[in-house]
């Protein structure tokens, strides 16, 4: 492997040193906190589980970042990590509980920002709203569920001491599965961004099942994370365990619970898949904020006791935290990129031009998009995606929904079969149809991915995809996963 | 690993709680045999059957001891109910101190011998009963507090009666002897004894109190 590649990487582990350190406190803060379960061992239980839900269910929230802002080049991947990180110490240093996810799309916001790449507001909007309904949403979980248990306990009658064995034993499965939560939710936060510039390739293990690129980076990750848990997380756990409020161990089960239901919400594809299958609406894959999960269910629990006990201040700094850490991300990447770029010569993205050729006009009036108003700017070649935007807007051609799809078409995202690439196709995730639509392309290229996306359809239904409805939903969604991962294997590099 | 120590918890957990019921059994039990050992030597002064009840309270109280000793090493040294971990320590040692009480007036009635005209002993006995009753009704309350926290307060205002009661009839007692024509020094012997046995009733009032007050840290 390429040492650069390794130096690279490197940012993305200091990030998950700093995020082990600092949210699994949130995961067995209050267990600690609380003195019911030894930091040693809640330790050793974070990092397995971390490492886990990583490389097991990690890959759904990962997608969503990866579509903010496709971070085309590792030294920009190397930046927009390391601003991250250096947010989250810094914000650590004045004792203020951080949020990774914050951090790191602030840094990717950077990114566009410098490489004149347009952010996807949709995708943006989802996210920051996530951060909103993320601490209310555990807020109700966690009122609900105390509500249930302190019902229960009552109604049971069981013995102190076989209550508190029962919570001891809660407490290490709820945060077993709040560091699965953790690891699967935020991976992406410490290597979403490395997934679009992964240096591995997947491989198959004896044949049975696939260790794909995305994975391995994952486990790399989750292992930094784990690293951060064991070394770091220490005096964190204990600050959280009655930073904003002392909790009696029954309701430091709770808010862990609580949390992580809300985390595994927000990341699990199962559930998404579910919620499709019967019609009803879905919830976005996107990483949430562990902080805030455990903040909205310990102030669940404080309103439910009539809001004693609460420090206000400590509130106030948390909400600033979360303000300031995306934009201190954002400019410390900005500033970053300008100086790997200029100073170390280094190729922090990868230019995106954007051509309104034949072929692609043809392609928009096909898609409905009316391309006469475009006048002048047919044919021309534009060098980043604001410029092009800026172009479009002069004009005021098109609305919003016609310039995302034209935007998405006049990309250029050169692809070529190349033989050899070909002969060493990792096949074991392709059917036999969809193996033969890509080697009847061989020596073919293609300027931009939809075109590539097309002609395999025409060689093969398999590479069609379904009516638009809920319960092809799934298998679409499938569909261009195994596209993105052919575009990503016949990508021309520079 | 984690969970196999966990499951080794819950089966020392067991056995922890049988002991916390043991040492409550080993309180009652003594209060009984008080009650007994009192109306014995009131009947007829310090006989070997006096003697054989005294025993059996000192051994109760060494058995009570013993256990509240393993009960809280056990609880230090596993880190268990952490919150409650100091509560509990208090209240065993409170509870305690009432067994010691019942021991120390049986002591009192081996060594001393007390003189004790016929014309009291209907009032020593129903003091001695009551205060008996007090102890009863704590250690219901304490047994509550460990399983049936919103129970706690059925018995406490009982334990609170009970001392009233005992205050009662142990005024109207002191009042009884000091105004007969008896010699001081047999008035003031005879006083304390029944403040031996009157104090019982205090210090179970006393204990029923922490106890009110560990309940409420336990339901907020």
């Amino acid at each position: 492997m390429d040492i650069a590649v390794l130096l690279f990487l490197t940012s993305g582990l200091f990030l998950g040193w700093a995020l082990g350190g600092n949210d699994a406190a949130n995961v067995f803060g209050t267990a600690v906190g609380t003195q019911m379960i030894r930091f040693t061992t809640a330790a050793v239980i974070c990092s397995v589980f971390v490492v886990l839900g990583a490389v097991i269910s990690g890959a759904g929230p990962a997608e969503t970042l990866g579509r903010l802002g496709s971070v085309n080049a590792l030294a920009g991947s190397f930046m927009a990590a390391f601003s991250a990180a250096l947010a989250v110490y810094v914000m650590t240093k004045f004792g203020l509980p951080v949020s990774t996810t914050q951090a790191i799309i602030g840094g990717i916001l950077g990114w566009n920002l410098f490489s004149e790449t347009v952010t996807d507001t949709n995708a943006l909007i989802k996210i920051v709203s996530t951060w909103v309904l993320c601490p209310l949403l555990a807020a109700g979980f966690a009122m609900v569920l105390f509500k249930m248990v302190t019902a229960y306990l009552r109604a049971s009658r069981l013995h102190l001491l076989r209550t508190d064995a029962y919570t001891r034993l809660g407490l290490i499965l709820a945060g077993a599965l709040g560091a699965y939560s953790l690891g699967a939710n935020n991976i992406a936060n410490v290597v979403g961004v490395f997934v679009a510039s992964s240096p591995f390739s997947d491989f198959s293990i004896f044949g049975l099942a696939t260790f794909t690129a995305t994975q391995q980076l994952f486990l790399i990750g989750g292992l930094a994370i784990a690293v951060g848990v064991l070394t770091y997380s220490k005096r964190v756990m204990l600050t959280v365990g009655s930073g904003l409020m002392p909790l009696s161990p029954v309701a430091a089960w709770v808010v862990v619970v609580a949390h992580s239901l809300v985390l595994l919400l927000f990341a699990s594809e199962g559930l998404e898949r579910m919620l499709a299958a019967n019609g009803l609406p879905t919830i976005p894959l996107v990483p949430v904020s562990s902080a805030g999960a455990v903040v909205g269910a310990v102030l669940g629990i404080a309103i439910l006791k009539g809001g004693r006990g609460i420090r206000w201040n400590m509130l106030g700094s948390i909400g600033m935290g979360w303000v300031l850490t995306p934009l201190l991300a954002g400019l410390v990447c900005f500033i970053g990129l300008f100086f790997l770029q200029n100073v170390f010569d280094q190729t922090v993205y990868r230019p995106v031009p954007y051509v309104l050729s034949e072929p692609v006009l043809e392609r928009l009036e096909r898609a409905g998009v009316k391309t006469d108003r475009l006048g002048e700017l047919r044919g021309q070649t534009f060098s980043s995606a604001r410029r092009f935007r800026q172009a479009l807007g002069e004009r005021g051609a098109l609305n919003g929904d016609d310039e995302a799809k034209l935007m998405a078409y006049a990309e250029v995202d050169p692809m070529a079969i190349d033989p050899a690439r070909l002969a060493d196709l990792e096949t074991s995730r392709l059917s036999a149809g969809q193996v033969q639509a890509v080697r009847g392309l061989s020596g073919r290229t293609f300027t931009h991915t939809w075109m590539l996306a097309e002609a395999l359809a025409r060689e093969s239904g398999e590479w069609r995809p379904r009516e638009k409805s809920t319960e092809n939903k799934a298998y679409n969604k499938r569909l261009r996963k195994t596209l993105d991962f052919i575009f990503r294997t016949f990508r021309v590099a520079e | 690993m984690a969970l196999v120590k966990e499951l080794a918890l819950f089966r020392r957990t067991k056995s922890l709680e049988t002991e916390i019921d043991d040492f409550l059994d080993k309180l009652s039990e003594s209060g009984m045999v008080f009650e007994h050992a009192v109306k014995l030597y009131l009947a007829d002064g310090r006989t070997e059957e006096f003697d054989e009840k005294l025993r059996h309270v000192n051994e109760l109280e060494s058995t009570a001891d013993r256990l509240r000793r393993s009960v809280e090493t056990q609880l230090y040294a596993e880190t268990l109910i952490p919150e409650s971990r100091g509560d509990v320590l208090g209240l065993l040692e409170n509870l305690d101190s009432v067994l010691n009480l019942f021991e120390g007036a049986l002591w009192g009635f081996s060594i001393e011998t007390p003189d004790i005209p016929s014309e009291y002993h209907a009032d020593y006995a129903a003091l001695t009963e009551i205060a008996v009753q007090g102890v009863e009704s704590l250690v219901l309350a304490s047994r509550a507090f460990f399983r049936n926290i919103a129970a706690v307060s059925d018995h406490m205002h009982k334990v609170m009666f009970y001392e009233k009661e005992a205050d009662k009839v142990s005024t109207k007692l002191k009042r009884a002897i000091f105004a007969s024509d008896l010699p001081l020094s047999h008035k003031v012997h005879l006083r304390d004894f029944v403040e031996h046995i009157d104090n019982v009733a205090d210090r179970a009032e006393a204990v029923a109190d922490r106890l009110t007050i560990y309940a409420i840290k336990r339901t907020v």
